[in-house]
């Protein structure tokens, strides 16, 4: 009984019902995508920061294959290399590998028990490259020529490439998984969209009947779901930040592996997920609700 | 008027509500009075023929403007369409709602409304847990709170006792007074004498008397 009412503390109700027994199947899902979609991002940011990880340390570098004459030994001519490149611009230091440290490089594919006495093993030299001004494989081969060393300079171009292929890949690789998901996510709204007007059907109609706007009837479900989508969106992202601060813990500094070295601040990323799913969900909801109302009109 | 592939519900109409008139539709159950409003309040289009509402032909109105041309017309639905999820309060002021009107502008006129059709003490009540006759006088005060250009009511007072019916018409000719153009649906000869209102007798579709 009411006879205790105010009209004025009265406040207007919402339009739509609140409450739906299929939001929290909605929720879960749109959480899901959304979890899925941050893990991606953080796998992207981390295998990227690692190829650039790896490009600087192969550009800071160069490897010089000697070839020695038959008049010198071959730890002359590495030592008359070094010599020769440690002088050359854009070169910080150069250092003549012992042949105790080349022998070590090939053993992994010779296996432990192979006799290297009596192979030539090629004698190398480590140069280390001004990271501003870095010496080109042209000009380390000049030096080298001037000098009289007969050598072959391996600037990494080769490796490098790949790495960077590499990245571009995983890097492209991440934004199709990213599309996808959010994809998904709009299919899974839109489908809600259109079982929440089926099931509203008389409300949208009452309300059209009455006087309300296409548009209008379209923004009560287009900001019920951006609603819904940026709560799913919320749990998605904390879900993926817990997991990614997990990995960094159990991985320390360098991430659980070489390949996805996660930092702290790349947490951040999963950020603008809530947002991003409401946008989502709402432009869904909105063609799917003014679609249908059409329809049904 | 007809329904899919259906006969005909309705044809050979042809008549005119002057502005600030008061007519009655009358005739047996299936005659087409129901389809006869559904066309006037634009929740139907003619299979052909032409209607015409405020001067236009309701066939050539933008879909953009069919809101603003539904906002003039007020309805008593026969199922009342009330929405289950808003108390009687916010089902009467759906319409200014809509409209746009701020809650201050009307929130008195509602509640005094309601108090006229006997809801004073339901105003929170929700229509699930209302009475037929309730949910009638609350339909009612929904279509007539915003004093529409036309009243269209399809059997308003079929689900209320006599001395209700009397006030719901006392109620109708009051609007009708200020200016509404009023159609009303309806079985009740009593009402209809009473009124001494003109009236639109319909049989299988095609108005017989007027």
């Amino acid at each position: 009984m009411s006879d205790s009412f105010n009209p004025d503390a009265w406040r207007p109700a919402p339009f739509l019902p609140e409450a739906d027994a299929h939001d929290v199947a909605l929720v879960f899902v749109v959480a899901v995508l959304c979890f899925l979609a941050c893990l991606t991002a953080l796998g992207v940011i981390a295998s990227d920061r690692a190829a650039r990880g790896w490009t600087e340390d192969l550009t800071s570098e160069a490897t010089v294959i000697v070839r020695p004459a038959a008049t010198e030994s071959p730890d002359t001519a590495a030592a008359r290399a070094a010599e020769a490149l440690a002088g050359a611009p854009g070169v910080l230091e150069a250092r003549a590998l012992e042949r105790a440290k080349a022998e070590a490089l090939i053993a992994p594919w010779l296996g432990a028990n192979a006799d290297l006495e009596d192979l030539p093993v090629p004698r190398l030299v480590v140069v280390s490259l001004d990271p501003k001004t870095p010496a080109t494989a042209a000009s380390l081969d000049r030096a080298l020529k001037a000098a009289g060393v007969d050598a072959l300079v391996d600037d990494h171009s080769m490796w490098i490439a790949d790495i960077r292929r590499g990245a571009d890949l995983a890097r492209w690789f991440g934004v199709g998984v990213f599309l996808l998901i959010a994809a998904a996510a709009a299919g899974v709204v839109a489908f809600a969209t259109r079982a929440g007007l089926a099931s509203r059907r008389e409300v949208v109609e009452t309300l059209h009947l009455t006087g309300a706007e296409d548009g209008f009837i379209a923004q009560l479900f287009q900001a019920r779901f951006a609603r819904i989508a940026a709560v799913a969106g919320l749990f998605g992202a904390a879900g993926a930040a817990i997991m990614g601060a997990g990995l960094r813990l159990i991985g320390g500094g360098a991430g659980l592996t070489p390949v996805l070295p996660i930092h702290w601040m790349d947490l951040l990323a999963v950020l603008p997920c809530p947002l991003a799913a409401a946008v989502v969900a709402a432009l869904a909801a909105r063609f799917t609700a003014v679609a249908l109302i059409r329809e049904m009109a | 008027m007809r329904y899919g592939r259906a006969p005909e519900t309705l044809r050979g109409l042809n008549f005119a509500l002057g502005q600030g008139s008061f007519h009655f539709v009358t005739g047996p159950s299936g005659a087409g009075k129901s389809s006869l409003l559904k066309l006037m309040y634009l929740a139907a289009r003619p299979s052909r023929g032409v209607v015409h509402l405020f001067g236009q032909d309701v066939a050539t109105v933008a879909a953009h403007d069919r809101p603003f041309l539904r906002r003039r017309i007020g309805v008593v639905f026969q199922e009342f369409r009330l929405l289950d999820h808003l108390s009687a309060f916010d089902n009467v002021a759906l319409p200014l709602r809509i409209a746009g009107r701020k809650p201050d502008t009307y929130r008195h006129d509602v509640a005094e409304l309601l108090a006229w059709v006997g809801l004073k003490e339901r105003m929170h009540a929700m229509p699930p847990t209302l009475a037929g006759g309730e949910k009638q006088r609350l339909a009612i005060a929904r279509a007539v709170v915003n004093r529409p250009d036309i009243l269209l009511a399809d059997e308003p007072t079929g689900n209320v006792d006599h001395d209700m019916g009397l006030r719901i018409l006392r109620l109708f000719v009051e609007l009708n007074r200020m200016g509404t153009t009023v159609l009303i649906a309806t079985h009740d000869q009593d009402m209809v004498a009473r009124s001494g209102m003109p009236v639109l007798h319909l049989e299988r579709g095609r108005l017989v008397r007027s």
